[in-house]
């Protein structure tokens, strides 16, 4: 087990390293002058512009300019943000708390929305089951950014119940602008964990071991905590991980359309601003984000079963 | 099946399944090709034309000629709809292209070379898989400028590996089939091994891979657009469709909005359906 979990974080150092020369890489894979491309194309004096190629070390090959970013980013410093006139770092700590906020409010209604229907629909014929598959169908279906605006129009133009736009102020402010943002960017997600879940009930009460512990005579309810439920539990553990942690770049469309100030929100205006710096410090941010989430699936993976731990050590 | 029913209680559906499927099966083919004409002959269609504005018009609804009324900027909301066809439906198209091309190459390159060249590429693979699809594109927009090119190439590079690792599996197996060796011990190259038999005989995965792929690329696109990095104006496709009348949503009009969104959703139910069944139907064989 431990050497399972000590490749499984083996292979998250690799990925990280290897994401983070894609996105330095960025800025030469850029047409023209690298400069220009951190100065986003506009015309600066030369003084600032040779101030630019001595912070990035332009002068330098390429791998020294790597060397002098990586050193850079473990110390904390991910550049200046042309636009904002902000260190990138202190941009990312003011807008990480509204994304997290987010996500984990998604991430809780994706677990337990997505669970509750599933089981649900999985554990009884019927009208309720019938109508679990058919909506899940088509909520999969809907992207968040038109889930947001339908929503926005629905609860908040419509019946007033609930804000629009902006993040409020105050714990219950706060919480009600952000009702709206996290239904949105969990109703897919819902969808899909709750289907998973009903077919993996389904799947797993038709095996055999099932049958036999019904033929000895075990009580339904019985069968269905210690046989269905514990096999089930593991698609249902990964998909419903996998489908949270996607949620870290599903996010940026959400808060976009809610006008909220996370990170995703930095991410896309920083995108249009062409401030590449910020870019590439959000992006670093929210790779990171997602592989650290990517690898917590695969270790619970290990943990729930373990023949996936034990095939890691066989290789 | 008679301990589901005891375990899980309720009427078993009835047998007859097999036509409701091929039914909706019928509905999602019909619904797909009017989409593919509406790409195609869409603009032609338009009864007026999309970009006209006329203030006076703002938000007005449905009166005769314009069935479906107006929008902010006083356009005519069908014709525009229909105009969004095309940008909405050629993005989506170029990713399947290109990210199907490149997968199939590559999983076929892995397959038949396998040792270093497989390692190889699967590691490379595996470094993509780290970057979600939509922030490589948004990296893509902050670096190349937005654009649907920078998105296309932005989406078909993130979603490579998910083909690529799909086939290689099934390229493997079919490289291990004896057939393979028959034809590899009567001389044939290598080329012509791999076009005339591997690639055919993965025909219909790549087929079920393409169609899935196609829903979840229309899907990031109009998110991509949504958030103003991918059709730019004048052109607008059903993304920017939805954006635009996020101010007539806050103002009680919803009409933009929703028309493109029912694109949007209807578009993907009827792929999805339709790529869920042919990887069934691939599954039964």
């Amino acid at each position: 087990m431990l050497r399972f979990v000590l490749g499984r974080l083996a292979i998250l150092l690799g990925a990280l390293f290897a994401s983070s020369i894609i996105i330095f890489l960025a800025v030469q894979i850029a047409p023209g002058d690298p400069v220009t491309t951190l100065s986003g194309g506009r015309s600066l004096p030369p003084a600032a512009l040779e101030n630019l190629r001595d912070q990035y070390h332009l002068n330098e090959g390429l791998l020294a300019q790597y060397w002098h970013w990586m050193t850079g980013l473990i110390h904390g410093d991910l550049g200046h943000s042309i636009v904002l006139n902000q260190s990138v770092a202190s941009a990312i700590a003011e807008r990480l708390p509204v994304t997290l906020e987010l996500v984990l409010f998604a991430g809780f209604l994706i677990a337990v929305g997505g669970i509750g229907l599933g089981l649900l629909a999985g554990l009884r014929r019927g009208i309720l089951d019938d109508a679990i598959v058919l909506g899940t169908a088509v909520a999969a279906a809907i992207p968040g950014f038109l889930a947001a605006v339908v929503l926005i129009s629905v609860f908040s133009v419509g019946l007033g119940w609930l804000p629009a736009l902006g993040a409020g102020s105050g714990v219950v402010g706060r919480f009600e602008h952000l009702v709206l943002p996290a239904a949105a960017l969990a109703l897919s997600g819902v969808a899909v964990v709750a289907r998973i879940t009903r077919v993996s009930v389904r799947e797993e009460s038709e095996k055999e071991h099932v049958e036999t512990a019904l033929a000895r005579g075990m009580s339904n309810q019985k069968v269905i905590r210690r046989h269905v439920l514990r096999n089930a539990a593991i698609p249902i553990t990964i998909v419903t991980g996998i489908t949270i942690t996607s949620l870290v770049a599903l996010a940026a469309v959400v808060e976009t359309a809610f006008s909220l100030q996370g990170l995703g929100a930095a991410l896309v205006q920083a995108a249009s601003d062409k401030d590449i710096a910020l870019v590439q410090g959000i992006a670093l941010v929210l790779v990171a984000a997602f592989l650290i989430g990517n690898t917590v699936v695969d270790l619970l993976y290990g943990f729930l079963d373990p023949r996936v731990s034990l095939g890691a050590r066989a290789e | 099946m008679s301990t589901v029913d005891v375990l899980v209680r309720g009427r078993s559906p009835r047998r007859p399944r097999l036509s409701a499927g091929r039914i909706a099966e019928g509905v999602a083919i019909a619904v797909v090709v009017l989409f593919v004409l509406l790409a195609v002959f869409g603009p032609l269609l338009a009864p007026h034309d999309p970009t006209a504005t006329n203030l006076a018009y703002s938000f007005v609804g449905p009166v005769a000629g314009h069935p479906l009324g107006f929008d902010e900027q006083g356009r005519d909301l069908l014709s525009a709809l229909l105009a969004g066809a095309r940008p909405s439906l050629i993005g989506p198209t170029g990713v399947v292209l290109i990210s199907v091309l490149l997968g199939v190459t590559l999983s076929v390159l892995c397959a038949w070379r396998g040792g270093r060249t497989d390692a190889g590429i699967s590691a490379g693979l595996d470094i993509l898989f780290a970057f979600p699809a939509i922030l490589l594109a948004v990296l893509a927009a902050a670096v190349l400028g937005p654009s649907l090119t920078a998105a296309v190439l932005a989406l078909a590079i993130a979603y490579t590996p998910y083909v690529a690792r799909v086939l290689r599996g099934a390229a493997l197996r079919e490289r291990a089939e004896e057939y393979i060796a028959a034809v590899e011990v009567q001389g044939q190259s290598a080329w012509l091994i791999c076009t005339r038999h591997l690639i055919p005989n993965l025909a219909p995965l790549i087929a079920a891979q393409a169609t899935l792929l196609f829903a979840y690329a229309f899907v990031d696109l109009a998110a991509i657009s949504f958030l103003g990095l991918g059709v730019q104006p004048p052109d607008s496709d059903w993304g920017t469709m939805v954006a635009a009348g996020k101010s007539g949503v806050l103002q009680g009009y919803p009409a933009e909005t929703l028309g493109a969104g029912v694109c949007i959703v209807v578009l993907v139910v009827a792929v999805n359906f339709l790529g869920e069944r042919i990887a069934a139907r691939r599954w039964r064989r």
